[in-house]
C-alpha cells in the first residue's frame, strides 16, 4: 500500500482546525494605543516581555494588515467614528483587546468627552484590568485570544456571522435626559448630527 | 515704571473704569470689556509687551462674591525685560462678546477659539471663529458651570457596530 510509504509525513486533521491553528500563532496586533497603557503595551513588545515569544510581535500601524486590535488608553467621544472606521478596515477574522480602565470602562474620566467603555461601541473578545495592566496582564489577554480562536474560530469566519445582535453592553438612561438640543452623530458617513 | 505708575497712566488716557489687584507674584489689570482692546492695543505699542503668553477664560456662576459670569484673562510678557502683566475683563450673559485682539498678536487666534469652544465667548473680528477641540456637531459649552459633567447624552449618540458588520 501507498499509505505504508508516506511514514510520517501526513497529518489528517479538519480545516477548522488548521486555520485557528495558523491564526491563534501568528496574530498581527493594531496598537490603538491613546494613552499611558500605550507605554505598557510597548513594554509588552520590548525584549523584557517580549510578545514575540507568542507570534504576536508584527505590529502593523495600518488596519489592513492586523488581525488582533488592542484599545490601549481612554478613547473620547470624538474619536469613535476613527476606531470604529479602524476597525471595520482590519480584515476578518478579527478580535479585539480592550487593555486597561479606561478603554473598558472609562475608568476615572467620567466626563462628558470620554466614552465610557468601548464595548459600547465595537466588539471587545477580551478586557485587561489594570491601571495601567501589567505587560504580564497583556500577555495573558493574548494567550487567552490564542485559546479562544482555538475554541471557536473556523475556517471561513463564519463564527462571526451568526452574531448579528450586538453584544456590549446596553446604556442605561442616560445620566443627563437627552434633550432636543445635541443628538446623534449616529451614521458618520451622512454627517447630519443635529436634531432638526 | 512701577505697576503702580502704569496704573496712573493706564487712568489718565483710559479713565477710571481702570483697576488694579495683586495676587502674590501676579499683578492684575481689571478692564471693562469695552476698552479692553484699546488697553492692550497700547501696551504692545507703547509699554512693549510683544507677546500674548496666554488668553484664557473662567466662569464664575455662582462664585462667591463674583458681580459677573465670565472672566477672560489676558497674560502678557515684555520679551525684551522680562516684564510680566495681567489683563483682566469681565462679560456677561446672554451673548458673552469681546473684541479680537488678533490684529495684535497673531497667537491670540487659536486660544480665543479654544475659549469660544469651553465658554461660547463670541470674539468680534476674529478671523476664523469656530471649534477647536470639540467636535463641530457639538452645540454646548462644556466649561460652562451649568453644564453637567457627565454631558447631555453626546457619549451615547454613536451606532454600535455588530461582529456580523465588521
Amino acid at each position: 500500500m501507498a499509505l505504508d510509504t508516506l511514514g510520517d509525513s501526513v497529518m489528517l486533521t479538519r480545516l477548522d482546525h488548521l486555520a485557528n491553528w495558523v491564526r491563534k500563532n501568528s496574530l498581527w496586533p493594531m496598537p490603538f494605543a491613546t494613552a499611558c497603557c500605550g507605554i505598557e503595551l510597548m513594554a509588552t513588545g520590548a525584549s523584557r516581555h517580549d510578545i514575540a515569544r507568542f507570534g504576536s510581535e508584527a505590529m502593523r500601524f495600518t488596519p489592513r494588515q492586523c488581525d488582533l486590535m488592542i484599545v490601549a488608553g481612554r478613547v473620547v467621544m470624538k474619536m469613535i467614528p476613527v476606531l470604529q472606521r479602524i476597525w471595520q478596515q482590519m480584515p476578518e477574522p478579527k478580535w479585539c483587546i480592550s487593555m486597561g480602565a479606561c478603554a473598558s470602562s472609562g475608568g476615572v474620566f467620567d466626563t462628558y468627552a470620554v466614552v465610557q467603555g468601548i464595548d459600547r461601541f465595537i466588539p471587545v473578545d477580551v478586557y485587561v484590568p489594570g491601571c495601567p495592566p501589567r505587560p504580564e496582564q497583556l500577555l495573558q489577554a493574548v494567550m487567552d485570544i490564542q485559546d479562544k480562536v482555538t475554541r471557536t474560530g473556523t475556517f471561513n469566519a463564519r463564527e462571526f456571522a451568526q452574531r448579528t445582535e450586538f453584544d456590549g453592553p446596553r446604556f442605561s438612561l442616560p445620566d443627563v435626559p437627552p434633550t432636543a438640543a445635541v443628538v446623534a452623530p449616529g451614521n458618520y458617513q451622512s454627517a447630519k448630527r443635529l436634531q432638526d | 515704571m512701577s505697576n503702580e505708575e502704569l496704573v496712573g497712566v493706564l487712568r489718565e488716557k483710559f479713565g477710571d473704569g481702570i483697576r488694579s489687584s495683586q495676587f502674590r507674584d501676579n499683578f492684575r489689570i481689571h478692564v471693562e470689556a469695552a476698552r479692553v482692546h484699546d488697553v492692550l492695543a497700547y501696551l504692545k505699542h507703547d509699554h512693549g509687551f510683544d507677546m500674548l503668553v496666554e488668553l484664557c477664560a473662567a466662569d464664575y456662576l455662582r462664585y462667591p462674591n463674583a458681580t459677573d459670569r465670565y472672566g477672560v484673562w489676558y497674560c502678557l510678557l515684555n520679551v525684551s525685560t522680562g516684564r510680566r502683566l495681567i489683563v483682566k475683563t469681565f462679560v456677561n450673559d446672554p451673548s458673552p462678546r469681546l473684541p479680537s485682539v488678533f490684529d495684535l498678536w497673531k497667537g491670540a487666534d487659536w486660544m480665543e477659539r479654544e475659549v469660544y469652544d469651553m465658554y461660547g465667548i463670541e470674539f468680534d473680528g476674529h478671523p476664523d471663529l469656530r471649534r477647536i477641540l470639540l467636535p463641530d456637531e457639538f452645540t454646548s459649552f462644556p466649561l460652562r458651570k451649568d453644564y453637567p459633567l457627565r454631558g447631555r447624552g453626546e457619549r451615547h449618540n454613536f451606532q454600535p457596530i455588530t461582529r456580523a458588520e465588521a
